[in-house]
């Protein structure tokens, strides 16, 4: 039918009666039954998702460090071993190529997850395949092919992953795992890497395997699940459930034209470090550009993106990068660019909903966070 | 429950029960599968007259927002309010949720698909 990829896991969708979506040129779940109920799953109890669709690269080396502080917005080479990191792929413009998450696997040993649409974008500016790259010890690996990755996502996703049959050898033990860190550990005699990351606003895991275990490891998540509430969750509630936890998808809340600080990245940015791509750019960055805000308002009617934010003399003043009617708080939400002026909590503006102007409130992000 | 073989169907996807010059109008199951879960719907007015081929509401899913063409053209007689407070019931029971009912003229209505060309239309799916 198509060029469009699919997943090891793909089967497994099929039979669970899933509907499937392009996205980011895979053909990936988007839901199985009910997108609601797929998210309110995760909010209440936990959800699986396959999301073998992301890219990951390795770089090994004794300059993988420095290697990757050069190539990356945040400070890297501090991390320690056991952590993860978010951080961005800047242009030279300093706009966002790709928003990453960085695993410090070892001293000279790091795993790097980005978005699958921008795999080949990111290859390049790593310069993958290259090995080794110009002047340092650093070999840069594009595993993507090799490898599929599970999320468990929600308040039970960690009894889930500990009482998942055929998973052992975990330490650090997930009870002593803190967020945005990762443990070393096995599935059925494979090595299994579980990271303490997710796109939910929940606790919970991303599990990294090699595609030939990924439909047993997943069978097991969902037998083990099952007691627990656990539910298949496709893309839907994946995008509803992140935009809750105002976090931004690349091609909507980031892109190449707009820098870290608009999208209230600026923390993610090292400017005291030495140089790297997309610095300079960054430093002299004008204040006066759009700011990304979120938007709360009433009733049923969603925002989408594209739409106009328009003040109150009805002009157009920005644009909404993504929006919905929230599952969890019952009311439309949405993050949209505005002029700094217009962005603080509080401020009145309005939606252009179709032809139907409908007033929002200018709210701090996230919208929703989790309480444990 | 609607024996979806006595009803008439659309391109846009909306199915068509005639009870004497009454069309009862909604969407199939196959469009609420495509949607997802609906979360908001907007009606005509009872009273208002409606082209066959055009706009005449909107069915918003989590994920987009689906127009509602009328089917045929005529004076909108009832809503249903009930799918307005519980948008959900369309992808509950998308064959009982009606939409809206238009007084017609039944012979537009032999004009619409019928049950083998619609499903011949959405490759097996109704």
């Amino acid at each position: 039918m198509s060029d469009l990829r699919t997943t090891p896991l793909h089967d497994r969708h099929a039979a669970l009666g899933a509907s499937f979506t392009d996205f980011g040129g895979w053909s990936m779940p988007v839901r199985y039954t009910s997108d609601l109920a797929e998210h309110h799953a995760v909010r209440t109890a936990a959800g699986l998702f396959d999301i073998s669709h992301m890219a990951e690269f390795e770089l090994r080396g004794a300059d993988a460090a420095s290697t990757l502080d050069r190539l990356l917005a945040g400070r890297i080479s501090t991390m320690k071993v056991g952590k993860a990191k978010y951080s961005l792929l800047l242009n030279e413009t300093g706009g966002v190529v790709d928003d990453v998450i960085v695993y410090r696997r070892g001293a000279d040993d790091f795993l790097v997850i980005s978005n699958a649409g921008n795999r080949t974008l990111v290859a390049a500016e790593f310069g993958a395949p290259l090995t080794p790259s110009a002047g340092g010890d650093v070999t840069i690996s594009d595993v993507s092919d090799d490898y599929a990755l599970i999320a468990v996502q929600g308040p039970r996703a960690r009894a889930i992953v500990e009482s998942t049959a055929g998973i052992a050898e975990v330490a650090p033990a997930l009870a002593d795992l803190g967020y945005y860190a990762w443990s070393a550990g096995t599935f059925a005699g494979t090595p299994l890497f579980i990271a303490r990351t997710g796109y939910t606003g929940e606790d919970g895991f991303e599990l990294l395997v090699p595609n030939a275990s990924a439909p047993a490891l997943w069978d097991a998540l969902l037998i083990a699940g099952e007691p627990h509430g656990l539910v298949p969750a496709g893309l839907a509630a994946r995008d509803t459930l992140r935009l809750e936890a105002g976090m931004p998808l690349h091609g909507h809340e980031l892109s190449a034209g707009i820098l870290p600080a608009q999208a209230g990245l600026g923390r993610v940015v090292a400017l005291d470090k030495d140089d790297f791509t997309g610095k300079a750019a960054v430093a002299s960055a004008s204040a006066d550009l759009p700011v990304l805000v979120g938007l709360v308002a009433e009733g049923r009617r969603a925002g989408r993106a594209g739409y106009a934010v328009l003040d109150a003399a009805g002009t157009a003043v920005g644009e909404i990068t993504s929006g919905v009617l929230s599952p969890t708080l019952g009311h439309p939400i949405a993050m949209a660019f505005v002029p700094p002026a217009l962005a603080d909590p509080g401020t009145e503006l309005f939606i252009d909903v179709r032809g139907t102007r409908i007033s929002a409130t200018v709210t701090a992000l996230p919208f929703y966070r989790r309480t444990a | 429950m609607t024996d979806q073989n006595t009803l008439k169907y659309t391109a846009e996807h909306e199915w068509v029960a005639l009870a004497g010059d009454v069309a009862t109008v909604g969407i199939t199951d196959y469009a609420a599968d495509k949607l997802g879960d609906v979360v908001y719907v907007d009606l005509p007015a009872v009273g208002t007259t409606v082209t066959a081929g055009e706009v005449c509401g909107e069915i918003e899913s989590t994920k987009s927002v689906g127009e509602l063409y009328a089917p045929l053209t005529g004076e909108v007689v009832a809503v249903n309010d009930a799918v307005v407070d519980d948008p959900a019931s369309v992808n509950g029971d998308a064959f009982g949720a009606w939409l809206v009912k238009i007084q017609v003229d039944p012979a537009d209505v032999e004009a619409l698909m019928d049950h083998a060309a619609y499903v011949a239309l959405t490759g097996g799916e109704e």
